[in-house]
């Protein structure tokens, strides 16, 4: 059998977003593992206290690496602190605007609100693209030329997965956009996701992001140095690194146009610290069968629906040892997708 | 003259059959509703699907007097329709419900 090597075109705007139609995989019913009511109404329950302790903690810790690197300044010593203060800042945001944007963290909406607000400056992913695009990613998870959100396209560009680890790619992209919106207007492809009537808040958002950016570099000039940047707008690139290491993990390597998430997401095991640092999202195939389930009760969820799902990875160099041959193995045959689940239909074309 | 149309009273359920602050489905005629008891134990129904993309609202979680849909966490207050919020942001239609004989009836006119 002749192996496709063509690259497909991953863009919302190209031919397949109409073959996704076509072939029904657009806005389609997914597959769910059985759970009776009465079991996923106690864990979609809602509460403030698991998120207030978190949030506490975070912005402590932030407040706390911030000050020792400021003080620290000019001295080898605060290149820790620094470090610290950057995956904090530019990887733990990630998942604070992620829970906070389905608005499962807190129970108090508001609570919710503040912090996605917060953790979408921090990780500069605009709030209101955001939300309409991670609506679209849970609609249409990995379905080619529908979900906005696919981290890596086949065959992957590995240096730019490189490049991610700094934010070089995306946070260039992100700037860009911020122009553009700054303008008053939309790249052509998000107009696809974003309704009419959200795009005049898209605008006012791009420009007090921007005037944010320029007092600070006024701030920068002004003392003639780089310290007020490298705590507010710098950790997004020096301090994103673990996003895209958690981040990865999620889909990549997995199958494409599938409407099963045990087939396309991975759910990987990882220890406390890090579960805090990613705020359960390591649960990703249990996340998106059931969004209204918040990110605390995440592990209990995971022991409801284990049985019917693909056992998780039991670490992330688990995880990594099969994405990187994976990943590679796709540069030469595209059509190429990792399977877990014996018996199920993985087919990705 | 026409005023409002007459009433069109159709059973849908039991009402135990609902929880306290819980929803069910309920179908008719090609068209799926969703029934919700209200902690302060009033009943109410609406239609079956989120406005924004059709998920089946009776899969969702209900909190107090608001229902919130299982895909995208749209937010509806189920006893006036009023959509709370992106990513809904057209209001769920409602329909009168009474209770007679411990069964649930909506009004279909
Ligand atoms: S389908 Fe209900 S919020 Fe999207």
């Amino acid at each position: 059998m002749a192996v496709e090597s063509r690259a497909r075109d991953y863009s919302l705007i190209g031919p397949e977003g109409a073959k996704a139609q076509e072939k029904g995989l657009a806005g389609a019913a997914w597959y769910q593992s059985p759970i009776p009511r009465k079991q996923l109404k106690d864990l979609m329950q809602r509460s403030d206290g698991p998120a207030l302790r978190d949030t506490a903690i975070w912005i402590a810790a932030l407040a706390l690496s911030g000050s020792a690197a400021a003080w620290l300044w000019g001295t080898w010593w605060c290149v820790p602190a620094f470090f610290v203060y950057g995956v904090l800042y530019g990887s733990s945001s990630d998942s604070r605007w992620h829970e906070c944007g389905h608005r499962t963290a807190f129970k108090t909406r508001w609570m919710n609100d503040v912090v996605y607000q917060l953790a979408c400056f921090m990780i500069l992913r605009e709030p209101t693209v955001w939300r309409w695009s991670h609506a679209r990613h849970h609609t249409d998870t990995i379905i080619v030329g529908r979900d906005p959100e696919i981290a890596v396209p086949r065959p992957a560009y590995i240096p730019g997965i490189l490049l991610n680890l700094f934010a070089l790619k995306s946070g260039a992209k992100a700037v860009r956009l911020l122009f553009i919106h700054a303008a008053g207007r939309l790249a052509p492809e998000e107009e696809t996701f974003i309704p009419e009537a959200e795009h005049g808040r898209v605008y006012v958002v791009a420009r007090i992001y921007l005037a944010i950016f320029a007092a600070v570099a006024a701030a920068c000039a002004a003392v003639a140095s780089i310290l007020p940047a490298m705590l507010i707008g710098l950790p997004t690139f020096y301090g994103g690194w673990l996003a895209v290491v958690f981040g990865v993990t999620q889909h990549a390597g997995l199958a494409e146009d599938i409407l099963d998430h045990r087939l396309n997401s991975r759910t990987v095991t990882m220890n406390p610290l890090l579960r805090f640092l990613y705020w359960n999202m390591n649960y990703h195939v249990e996340h998106h069968m059931f969004p209204a389930v918040p990110y605390h009760a995440l592990p209990r969820l995971h022991a409801v629906v284990k049985s019917d799902c693909p056992p998780p990875y039991p670490s992330l160099w688990a995880a990594y040892a099969e994405i990187v041959p994976a990943l590679l193995r796709q540069s030469k045959d595209p059509s190429y997708c990792v399977r877990r689940m014996p018996g199920a239909v993985a087919g990705s074309r | 003259m026409s005023g409002a149309p007459a009433a069109i009273w159709v059973a849908a359920c039991a009402a135990d059959d609902v929880e306290r602050e819980d929803v069910v489905r309920f179908d008719h005629d090609g068209r799926t509703y969703a029934i919700y008891h209200s902690p302060d134990d009033a009943y109410y129904a609406t239609d079956g699907l989120c406005t924004h993309e059709e998920a089946h609202l009776a899969e969702g979680f209900v909190s107090g007097t608001i229902i919130e849909c299982p895909k995208h966490n749209g937010r509806f207050d189920y006893r006036t329709g009023e959509a709370k919020g992106a990513p809904v942001c057209v209001n769920l239609k409602i329909y009168p419900v009474k209770i007679e004989a411990g069964r649930i009836f909506i009004d279909l006119a």
